[in-house]
């Protein structure tokens, strides 16, 4: 491509390279931890009206229905995506050993997105639902956040074109094929459901889940495991144990783990969900693959845990491995038949949002603030905390909700147990999940809290720095005139 | 994977694979679906929502109660039922016998013995009385032939098993058919509150429904659906009492002097919840309907 300015580039340090990204990533990871607080204090809300059915009676925008699905969305598209958008931009800007290219671009796009996700959360409370699952922003907030997804997606694939090293580095693989992932299943779906014509009866429910499979499971497992195999190298100090296992596991992933998503009982040509079937039961190779890899590249490692980033994205490949599994199981028919509407499924998604993506993320969030704002944290305990909130958190949030499923899901297939019976199971281990996502609350909370300080003492800087060049440049100026001291010296 | 090219293009296969498989594919077979129609009838299927109704579902959606709700019924096989109708001059004890050396000696009754002796057990003659269900179709043909040789009538029917069907959630499983007129498409995927795909057949009245949404403890104890307040308005009594205001009982019911009123949203609501029904029998989903049995 562009070889002199590959050449004049190789000398640029890292620290160059992390003050490019400056801009886009505080605007990225700042949106994505306020939409993570959001989402989960909306999550613990809608709650409650398991607990008080009565509570938002009068208030629809709080309604279970309403709030629920904002909750959710907010997790997704709130705190997910930009957030690995931000890390995506960062490693591929070091990687490439250049300096971010056109960093103004991922800054107007991170604000589009947000204001994407503040538009479509916004519809969702006001009842302006689309109706189809994890696509229930109306389309205006939809354009928004395509938009938003393109623009940073130049940026990152400039930045690729203009690498150093020619070839690419197994993560790069991950993360190019998940911007593309995203672009073409987001776009298709909303442009077939979203769109003014959207196909008549249960195709859309087809398209839907389509969706769904290709955002949860292997956009989640793209990106994540992408990020994951960049640090976790890094980390321990040795490169990553198996390109050639890697690449086997990238190449089944996206070729088999697309196919999942027509649930076995679905009302479609049989076919369908017997394919997806099929698409699961391969799916487990690459879900075995990639964390064989990733066990063996920190495996015998004597880097020490204790809460920071190497803590949260081994919790987080560990989550991977668990909840694709369980999400893989779902589609076994046998499993199904028990499985099938009840809490077990919120609670693998909900392990799958959190547990594996937002732990990898924060971790990484962790580990590039500091370089990025050319400091340390400000509260390093806090981030430490936010671990084992976190990590007790999630498993606190989901596990309940997986034993309450099967259970709920026993009784449900029971006709003489009745239907009251079977939920009131439930409601005993909602009780016990929701202290779990309020753990994963307090956790989000350190994540913003060191966020928003940092960018605060960031900004403070800058304004001491434009002070302070105004006070020198106005000393400077008052050299031409008489101090008071001359003046009293005259008189 | 040297280059980027390589990369793209794999993904690109990878997942235009899958496009062409799980959205072309269902396009071209189930975009262009007509309604179907009702086995051993002339009607059409489904049956075209009233215009209250067609907003309905946008009421429902509006309201997430998707989130909640499926509107999807299972069904894990089908059983021939024979039930004994009329007995005519005889006894519930003769009869009882008469079963029971028909079961000895014909040879295809045999397999079916056990669950004949048994569902007559402790029979005294109430009607209608199901004596066989199960697999066997040959059964209930060679047991009701017996009966009708001496006079006794029966009615065979095909029915939908399984645990939703027994719930009374549906008559048999949900089929495409089912969703054409639907947009959005809303199956829902938790239920925290019982399958809705029949409610129009199990809570046909359009008061009991408003009510259930307004105040859904004043109707089912402890029942934990959110109320739907929001979607009346409470005003005070004019002149005349609105036609439309609820009947509630005294500890759900406003302030003396004051009447709640459904709007427009509640009512369209109730309509598309009354218009739900699943009890066609279909092509792809047979079943014997109660009125059109011999
Ligand atoms: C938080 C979960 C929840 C939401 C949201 C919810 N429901 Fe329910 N619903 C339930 C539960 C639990 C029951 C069972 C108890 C009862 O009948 O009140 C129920 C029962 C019902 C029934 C009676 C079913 C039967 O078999 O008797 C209807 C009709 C109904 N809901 C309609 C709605 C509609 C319409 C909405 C949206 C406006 C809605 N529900 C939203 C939980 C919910």
């Amino acid at each position: 491509m562009n070889l002199t300015e590959n050449n004049e580039n190789k000398a640029i340090c890292s620290s160059e390279i992390d003050a490019s990204c400056r801009l886009p990533l505080l605007a990225l990871f700042g949106g994505a931890a306020l939409w993570l607080v959001l989402g989960l204090a909306l999550g613990i809300v809608a709650m409650l009206s398991f607990h008080q059915p009565d509570m938002f009676a009068d208030c629809s925008c709080l309604t279970y229905g309403h709030a629920q699905t904002a909750a959710n969305d907010l997790l997704l598209y709130g705190f997910v995506m930009p957030a690995a958008l931000g890390v995506i931009l960062w490693i591929f800007a070091r990687l490439s050993q250049v300096t971010l290219v056109l960093p103004i671009v991922p800054v107007v796009a991170a604000n589009l997105w947000h204001l994407g996700v503040f538009v479509g959360t916004v519809t969702i409370l006001f009842g302006g639902s689309t109706g189809h699952p994890w696509l229930e922003y109306p389309r205006a907030a939809a354009v928004l956040l395509f938009a938003a997804f393109m623009l940073i997606s130049v940026s990152a694939a400039a930045t690729l074109g203009f690498r150093t090293h020619r070839e690419l580095y197994p993560s790069h693989w991950f993360l190019l094929a998940g911007l593309l992932w995203f672009v073409w299943s987001y776009g298709t779906a909303n442009l077939f459901l979203v769109g003014n014509h959207p196909p008549r009866g249960v195709v859309q429910a087809v398209i839907g889940w389509w969706l769904t499979n290709n955002l949860l499971f292997v956009w989640l497992a793209l990106a994540g495991i992408g990020i994951a195999f960049y640090f976790l190298p890094k980390i321990v100090g040795k490169p990553l144990a198996s390109s050639g296992y890697a690449l086997f596991g990238f190449l089944t992933l996206i070729f088999f783990g697309t196919w999942v998503g027509i649930p076995p009982s679905a009302p479609v040509p049989a076919w369908l969900p017997t394919v997806s079937a099929f698409g699961a039961l391969l799916s487990i190779i690459p879900v075995i693959a990639l964390g064989i890899v990733a066990m063996k590249t920190v495996c015998c490692a004597k880097v020490p845990c204790v809460g920071g980033s190497f803590c949260f994205i081994k919790f987080g490949v560990l989550s991977f491995v668990v909840s694709s599994l369980l999400y893989i199981g779902e589609f076994c028919p046998r499993a199904s038949r028990v499985l099938d509407f009840t809490w077990f499924n919120v609670g693998v998604t909900q392990w799958q949002l959190l547990g594996f993506a937002g732990m990898i993320l924060c971790g990484a969030i962790y580990e590039i603030l500091p370089r990025v704002m050319g400091k340390e944290l400000p509260f390093a305990k806090l981030a430490k905390l936010n671990f084992f909130l976190f990590a007790g958190g999630t498993l606190l949030f989901v596990i309940p909700l997986l034993i309450g499923g099967v259970e709920q899901g026993m009784k449900l297939r029971d006709a003489n147990i009745p239907f009251a019976d079977a939920s009131a199971v439930a409601l005993k281990f909602l009780r016990i999940s929701t202290t779990g996502q309020l753990l994963v609350l307090l956790g989000a909370l350190c994540l913003l809290l060191n966020i928003l300080v940092m960018t605060i003492q960031w900004k403070l800087g800058l304004v001491k720095t434009v002070v302070s060049v105004v006070k020198d440049s106005l000393i400077e100026g008052s050299a031409y005139q008489p101090l008071p001291g001359d003046k009293e010296a005259k008189s | 994977m040297k280059t980027g090219f390589s990369v793209f293009l794999a993904a690109f296969v990878a997942l235009g694979l899958s496009w062409c498989g799980l959205v072309y594919g269902p396009l071209k077979q189930l975009g262009g679906a007509q309604e179907t129609t009702v086995l051993q009838s002339t009607d059409k299927w489904p049956v075209q929502r009233t215009g209250d109704a067609t907003l309905g579902l946008q009421v429902y959606r509006a309201n997430g109660c998707a989130a909640c709700h499926t509107e999807l019924v299972h069904q894990t096989g089908a059983a021939n039922v024979l039930t004994l109708t009329d007995i005519g001059v005889h006894k519930a004890a003769d009869l009882k016998d008469f079963t029971t050396s028909l079961l000895g000696t014909v040879s295809e009754l045999t397999t079916a013995s056990n669950t004949v002796v048994a569902n007559l057990a402790g029979w005294n003659g109430e009607l209608p009385k199901v004596i066989y269900s199960g697999a066997d179709d040959t059964v209930v043909s060679m047991l009701g032939d017996k009966f009708k040789a001496v006079g006794v009538k029966t009615e065979a029917r095909v029915i939908a098993t399984g645990a939703d069907i027994a719930r009374g959630w549906g008559t048999r499983q949900s089929v495409a058919a089912d969703y054409l007129y639907d947009s959005p498409v809303q199956f829902g995927s938790l239920r925290a509150g019982p399958d809705l795909a029949n409610i129009g057949v199990r809570a046909p009245d359009l008061n009991w429904q408003l009510q259930h949404l307004y105040a859904p403890r004043s109707l089912v104890k402890n029942s934990t659906m959110p109320a739907f307040r929001y979607l009346f308005t409470v005003k005070k009594i004019g002149a005349q009492p609105a036609p439309d205001a609820l009947v509630l009982p005294k500890e759900f019911s406003p302030a003396t002097g004051f009447e709640v009123v459904p709007t427009d949203e509640a009512r369209q609501l109730a309509a598309y919840l009354v218009s739900l029904k699943n009890n066609a029998p279909l092509y792809e989903a047979p079943f014997t309907p109660i009125t059109a049995a011999k």
